[in-house]
């Protein structure tokens, strides 16, 4: 009997049973010819949260939406909504709605009719329908448009009925694609708000995917980040910002302060990859004292970028490898700011921000990528 | 020279350019000149010749045109029952070449337009076109000899043992037909359903529809102009053809009709006044599809 531990004592410690995840991936691959673009991918999205999907392009976020929908089938591997596999179902068969990037509205009917397709399709009676129609609209903040025309609406508005046509079918999951891309930056910042407020109201699972990490930071309950069809890292905002578990993650996720090698034991003692936050870190006179807690560093700015409430400067380090230094301009002026150009400086910051990271070598390319998907 | 030097021409060239900038009518009339005279002169100068030629009349006795304003024309057309038959019969053919070129290309071009990859398509699309590269009369002859009676059907039918023949006849005009102006349904309506975006057909999914309910609420009403576009083709070059009623059939056409005022009788105000008649039907043909909302979504 001993070491062999009883029934009972595995009943009384029992974990609670933990809920059935809204969606469940099970080693997804997900092949396009020779291109693999989703690479055996597990992952488990929570009952009622917030969820982002963020990477570069072409890291496989889209394609595993698109495949949550039904719109492509796995090449492996299997895909369960609320605890039912669902992998071989065409979309129309699952309890899902979707909010694409061009908002797909049908340019031959209204603003109502548009809202109202799925439930006609669902056979809803008219008086009903027109009832769901009225409040969904309502919720989204148009209930004068219904009989517009989509041509007729501006982005942002397009956007908020594409949001109401999938939240009428009051879905398990509703999955975003994108959902802001194509609006300008003050309209995405009013409409991430609005999002987040609708998903809290209605309490559905959002999956959300985007290229936009100060995006999927502000709105998300957790987060995974996608790169080359891998998830690297699944978290809440603060954990994977904190804590990135990879260069990559570090590098996608904020900006890229990886330091390693040679440059790593010059600066930190040991030549294990590390990722150090760049507004964590404060910028000083040459001879500027240092205690034991924390790290130091001497360098040249080399580029000063003047952003209005922070100043980014980019240090040349003389131990060879730059580092991004973020400063509030608390009472620097752009003058100021500019003046300390070509400056020779002391780095300093607490040694405890040394977050040690994996794969060095994705770091510099997922900043590259990071930089290209912000220009698109 | 180097590059980036101003020579003297460029000087004049920028001179003109810059005029023309400045003086917007004078460049649209330098673009549209020629083809907007030939428009106005060529063809809408000769549709008011045949418009005004249907108001004259053949003196009977003389032989000669007489250029006074007559209804004369228009009574015979009206009170003849030939002709009365004639332009039933044309319509009748032209709409069902029209619905049967419908209902053989939109499979066609549905395929190519949004299935296909890339090779298929072009194949397809080739094979639609490539008849269009061989002589109009040729392909007619072709289907004559498919055809006629001891043509290649009739034997291929007697090898299996049914004696029967479509013959110089209606069904043979209608076959001909829809063959020859099929490439001319499968384009436009190949352009429209390539324009619908392939998100709405996977938003109508996502919302519960499947394939039929998809087409029927959101792929047919946003490709209706280009069904419209390819229909009219087909109606109206059924309308006005005379030559395939000729060399596959045995009754006559509207366009028959006035190839014989024009050639046998030189009755040219009669044939004037008859080739109102598929004006007519077309201008209502199109009055109706513009009624039914086919034009909006253009």
């Amino acid at each position: 009997m001993c070491g062999v531990p009883s029934l009972e004592a595995d009943l009384s410690d029992v974990e609670p049973v933990p809920p059935t995840p809204a969606v469940r991936l099970e080693g997804v691959v997900k092949r396009f010819g020779d291109v693999v673009a989703v690479d055996r991918i597990d992952l488990d999205v929570r009952e009622g949260e917030f969820f982002s999907m963020l990477g570069p392009s072409g890291s496989g976020k889209t394609t595993c939406l698109r495949m949550i929908a039904g719109f492509e089938s796995p090449t492996a591997g299997r895909i369960a909504l609320g605890g039912r596999y669902v992998t071989g179902l065409a979309p129309y068969e699952r309890e899902v709605n979707t909010v694409f990037q061009d908002y797909a509205l049908f340019p031959h009917m209204t603003v109502a009719e548009n809202v109202g397709y799925g439930l006609m399709v669902r056979k809803v009676p008219r008086a009903d329908r027109r009832r769901q129609v009225a409040d969904a609209l309502e919720m989204v903040r148009l209930p004068e448009f219904g009989e517009r025309r989509p041509a007729q609406l501006s982005g942002g508005q397009r956007q908020r009925v594409a949001l109401a046509r999938a939240l009428v079918m009051r879905p398990k999951v509703l999955l975003l694609d994108e959902p802001l891309g194509a609006l300008d930056l003050k309209l995405r910042q009013a409409m991430q708000i609005e999002l987040k407020e609708i998903q809290e109201e209605v309490s559905l699972t959002f999956i959300y995917v985007t290229h936009d990490q100060e995006e999927a930071l502000t709105m998300s309950d957790r987060l995974a980040v996608f790169n080359r069809g891998r998830i690297e890292q699944v978290g809440s905002p603060a954990e994977v910002y904190e804590r990135p578990a990879t260069g990559f993650v570090a590098g996608f996720v904020g900006v890229s302060n990886v330091l390693e090698g040679e440059a790593a034991a010059a600066v930190a003692g040991d030549p294990h990859p590390f990722t150090i936050r760049p507004e964590k870190i404060e910028m000083h006179e040459l001879d500027a004292a240092v205690d034991g807690d924390s790290c130091s560093a001497t360098g040249h700015v080399r580029e000063v970028v003047y952003l209005g409430a922070t100043t980014r400067y980019i240090v040349e380090l003389d131990a060879g490898a730059s580092l991004v230094v973020m400063q509030q301009n608390l009472a620097t002026s752009s003058m100021e700011a500019l003046q300390v150009r070509g400056k020779a400086v002391r780095l300093i910051w607490r040694r405890s921000n040394n977050r040690p990271v994996e794969a060095p070598a994705g770091a510099l390319e997922g900043s590259m990528d990071q930089e290209e998907a912000q220009a698109s | 020279m180097a590059t980036g030097t101003v020579g003297p021409s460029d000087g004049m060239r920028a001179h003109l350019s810059a005029f023309l900038f400045r003086h917007r009518l004078l460049k649209l009339a330098a673009l549209l000149g020629a083809p907007a005279g030939w428009f106005v002169v060529i063809y809408l100068g000769t549709l008011f010749l045949l418009f005004a030629t249907a108001f004259w009349h053949l003196d009977a006795f003389t032989g000669l045109v007489v250029k006074r304003f007559s209804l004369a024309n228009f009574q015979t057309i009206a009170h003849d029952p030939v002709y009365r038959t004639i332009i039933l019969r044309t319509l009748g053919i032209a709409l069902a070449v029209t619905l049967t070129d419908i209902v053989l290309a939109f499979p066609l071009s549905y395929y190519a337009a949004r299935q296909a990859p890339a090779r298929a398509r072009n194949a397809v699309l080739i094979a639609v076109v490539l008849p269009l590269w061989a002589n109009y009369l040729v392909r007619i002859f072709a289907w004559r000899l498919i055809l006629s009676p001891g043509g290649l059907l009739v034997w291929l039918f007697e090898k299996i043992g049914v004696h029967w023949s479509i013959g110089y006849s209606n069904v043979a005009v209608w076959i001909t037909f829809s063959y020859l102006w099929l490439p001319y349904v499968v384009l436009p309506m190949y352009a429209a359903l390539e324009r619908v975006p392939g998100s709405l057909l996977e938003a109508s999914s996502d919302l519960g529809a499947r394939g039929w309910k998809t087409f029927r609420s959101v792929v047919f009403p946003l490709i209706v102009p280009g069904i419209v576009a390819g229909s009219i083709f087909a109606f109206s070059l059924t309308l006005g053809d005379y030559i395939v009623v000729q060399l596959v059939g045995n009754s006559r056409f509207i366009g028959n009709v006035i190839y014989d005022n024009v050639g046998v009788a030189s009755n040219v105000p009669f044939a004037a006044a008859f080739a109102l008649m598929p004006v007519a039907i077309m201008s209502i043909y199109l009055f109706i599809a513009w009624r039914l909302g086919a034009f909006e979504a253009l």
